[in-house]
């Protein structure tokens, strides 16, 4: 910490800022046990950041109820811990907070697409556990336009939300196609969409899967292309904070038993009977009916039975908040399926 | 006011007594109680500060200014100095300090013209007219600004394409792109030529001065706007002349989805200048229209009792007392369009807090970055301060 010094007086500013946030280090001790699963058991409740709204992801629904993707996977971990996929609390966060959220214990874990890179796994000081889509950012244009493919945007106005890695994928994908582009940089997603909508932009990029929840949120999704290129590898996942292994592991495993149960077969219709009747030791191991896993994970043998008994299999999940918005499987089908990229580790 | 006479019994010293070492000595208890206060102060500051140091290492959270020199890959669309992608965060921060100027700047300029107008409009004796600005005050000062923004955006989001742009004049385009206009292709003479502009105003300023001091020993009045035009207007055309006259015009051009060359105003700064201004303005009116009616009608009629022509009244008399109370409230709304600038974000124009946001996004830096935006708003606001305040004090009654 010998840059602190130095700039001691900026610091200090700063500090007076955020230190009501991180007043209190209840968590900040890494060593040994579990900081995050203790304050999670003593609340009750687990609390997750999401997206503050994107259609398949996490949106609340007519009854005020949160649904998607994202919403699953902290549902799922919460049904790990309790027994209940209600005792979640969802905090909406944006583009711009969903780290600072996450850094100062305000959430326990983010399910909010957020592309895993080095910086933010290292010097943001986050762990992320599993990839749970494979995505890649892309394009969308009024198909009025005509344009086919990337390439073809010189000289366009490209909308674009600010403090993601589009941001910067956009900037070095247009320096090597040799595209000039002027940005719009608008921060909530509704303005930004609001701005595409509106003519304001010729195009609006950031990852297919955004692209695709947004066109399908549209009076008139026909009137969009979404074009073919795709510049960049999003792989988007939960994340926790740096340090506390035991919850990472426990995050980790939850999406890996999704994607393995979705790899035996285990359905959330026929998860007890498998439970009761399949021979198979692996299957036996993973519904707690040999073997202690859940104990190695700190949490109870049955678990992952009743993660995929509320929420479903790794594909069922995808199939019900995915596909409806026209998100096909792609990268993100079984490995055992040609171009598939979801693969689990053995549970063992 | 050094000189001014005080009154005997303040000069007077209170006798000496010697410092008791007790808690009954009136003095030793001040001195307690301060360094009590200041050291609770200086311990809580010191516990802030050491927490989030010690809470950042746990957590493994980089810290320092060093990204600023790490290239920072966000566009940026309007830079008044050159900025590519490729530049670092420092640059890019420097571009958004600059945008902030750019519109707080032109937002000052413009709010207190058009405020000063309908302030006075607000006067007039013609009921529609006073009827009118009042009416404008009301509803704009009613009205949250950040809706006032997202309306303005909203009204240019709805002009046409750029294909079907407004034309109504030979390279002027109006369209959902914001305006284009044709441009001056700017060279060396161009920066002289407006280096004299600002030596003609001195010189200027000197020749008037100079005027009034012949008039003040002979009392004979002398014009001055003849040498003032000739040294404002000619000595400009003299020098660009000189250099050649050089004069080549960048016209727009429809190429692609927009237009090239020629220079713009987007829509995003558009909607921010027309809101931050039209709210403005309808503050700074009352400001002024209250200045105004402070000066009493008797200074009207004494200043045209001794013969003052009517715009003798409203220069020599009546400005002077109403600058006295417009010009300390006027500071606080310049300090509020600057900060209400930064509500730029919503809408899209890209000021420090939109480009300090981005960095610290993409770094994690939140600390470093929101110091940053503090420390600039910080200086911004205190030069408006300094500048009001030292113009405050110049026109200030000064007692005899």
């Amino acid at each position: 910490m010998k840059q602190v010094s130095r700039h001691s007086v900026f610091r200090m500013l700063g500090a007076a800022v955020v230190a009501s946030v991180m007043a209190l280090p209840a968590w900040a001790q890494p060593a040994g046990g579990s900081p995050t699963l203790d304050a999670i058991r003593a609340r009750g409740t687990l609390v997750c950041g999401v997206n503050s709204g994107l259609a398949g992801f996490a949106q609340p629904d007519s009854r005020g109820e949160w649904r998607g993707f994202d919403v699953d996977y902290c549902r799922a971990v919460a049904i790990a811990l309790f027994n209940d996929p209600s005792k979640v609390r969802f905090v909406p966060t944006t583009a711009q907070n969903r780290f600072t959220a996450l850094q100062s214990g305000e959430v326990d874990m983010l399910a909010r697409n957020t592309t895993w890179t080095l910086s933010r796994d290292t010097s943001l000081g986050f762990d992320f556990p599993a990839i749970s889509f494979f995505d890649g950012q892309g394009f969308m244009v009024k198909a009025s336009l005509g344009v086919n493919t990337a390439r073809e945007l010189d000289g366009a106005s490209i909308c674009v939300q600010p403090g993601t890695t589009t941001e910067q994928n956009l900037t070095e994908w247009a320096r090597a196609a040799r595209v000039t582009f002027t940005p719009v940089v608008i921060e909530r997603l509704e303005e930004v969409v609001g701005a595409f909508v509106a003519g304001r932009c010729d195009a609006f990029t950031t990852d297919v899967s955004g692209l695709a929840a947004v066109r399908s949120a549209q009076a008139n999704p026909a009137a969009y292309t979404i074009l073919p290129d795709v510049i960049s590898k999003e792989p988007l996942g939960p994340l926790v904070r740096h340090g506390d292994q035991a919850f990472a592991d426990l995050v980790r495993w939850t999406h890996f038993g999704l994607v393995a149960a979705e790899e035996f077969g285990i359905t959330a219709a026929n998860v007890q009977q498998m439970t009761a009747n399949d021979a198979r030791p692996e299957v036996q191991r993973m519904l707690g009916k040999t073997g202690d896993l859940g104990k190695m994970l700190g949490v109870d043998p049955a678990w992952l039975a009743r993660i995929i008994a509320s929420t479903g299999n790794y594909g069922e999940i995808f199939a019900r908040h995915l596909t409806p918005i026209g998100i096909q499987r792609g990268p993100n089908a079984l490995w055992t399926t040609p171009g598939g990229q979801q693969y689990a580790p053995p549970f063992r | 006011m050094s000189d001014a006479i005080v009154d005997p019994r303040y000069r007077r010293k209170p006798p000496k007594r010697p410092l008791r070492l007790s808690w009954a000595d009136e003095r030793i208890r001040g001195i307690v109680w301060q360094v009590l206060v200041v050291g609770v102060v200086f311990g809580i500051i010191y516990w802030l500060w050491s927490n989030t140091v010690h809470n950042l290492e746990v957590r493994r959270i980089a810290t320092g200014f060093g990204f600023l020199h790490r290239e920072a890959g966000l566009p940026i669309a309007e830079h008044l100095i050159s900025y590519e992608p490729t530049d670092t965060y420092l640059r890019a921060l420097t571009v958004g300090v600059l945008n902030t100027l750019k519109v707080a700047v032109i937002g000052v300029i413009l709010a207190t013209i058009i405020g000063t107008f309908i302030g006075i409009a607000r006067l007039s004796k013609n009921f529609l007219v006073s009827k009118i600005a009042g009416f404008y005050i009301e509803v704009i000062r009613d009205i949250p600004l950040l809706l006032q923004l997202l309306f303005w955006y909203t009204i240019l989001q709805g002009l046409p394409g750029p294909r079907q742009s407004f034309h109504p004049v030979e390279g002027v385009f109006l369209s959902n792109r914001g305006l284009r206009m044709p441009s001056l292709v700017w060279e060396g003479a161009h920066t002289a030529t407006v280096l004299s502009v600002v030596a003609g105003i001195v010189l200027a300023w000197l020749y008037g001065r100079h005027a009034r001091a012949l008039q003040m020993a002979d009392g004979q009045p002398r014009r001055i706007w003849p040498a003032a035009v000739a040294l404002i207007f000619g000595l400009p055309v003299a020098v660009w002349l000189a250099l050649g006259a050089p004069w080549t015009i960048d016209w727009p051009a429809m190429r692609g989805f927009n237009f090239q060359g020629g220079m713009a105003i987007s829509p995003e700064y558009a909607a921010l200048l027309t809101g931050l201004v039209t709210y403005t303005a309808a503050f700074i009116a009352e400001v002024v229209r209250a200045g105004i009616q402070s000066v009493g009608l008797g200074q009207w009629e004494a200043a045209q009792a001794l013969g003052l022509r009517s715009g003798s009244v409203l220069r020599l008399i009546v400005l002077p007392q109403a600058l006295r109370v417009i010009i300390p409230p006027m500071t606080s709304n310049y300090l509020n369009l600057t900060k209400n600038s930064s509500l730029a974000v919503a809408i899209g124009y890209q000021d420090i807090v939109s480009i300090a946001n981005t960095t610290l996004n993409q770094t994690g830096q939140a600390i470093e970055g929101i110091a940053i935006i503090m420390a600039v708003y910080l200086t911004i606001s205190l030069s408006i301060s300094l500048f009001m305040n030292w113009y405050n004090a110049r026109i200030a009654l000064v007692e005899r």
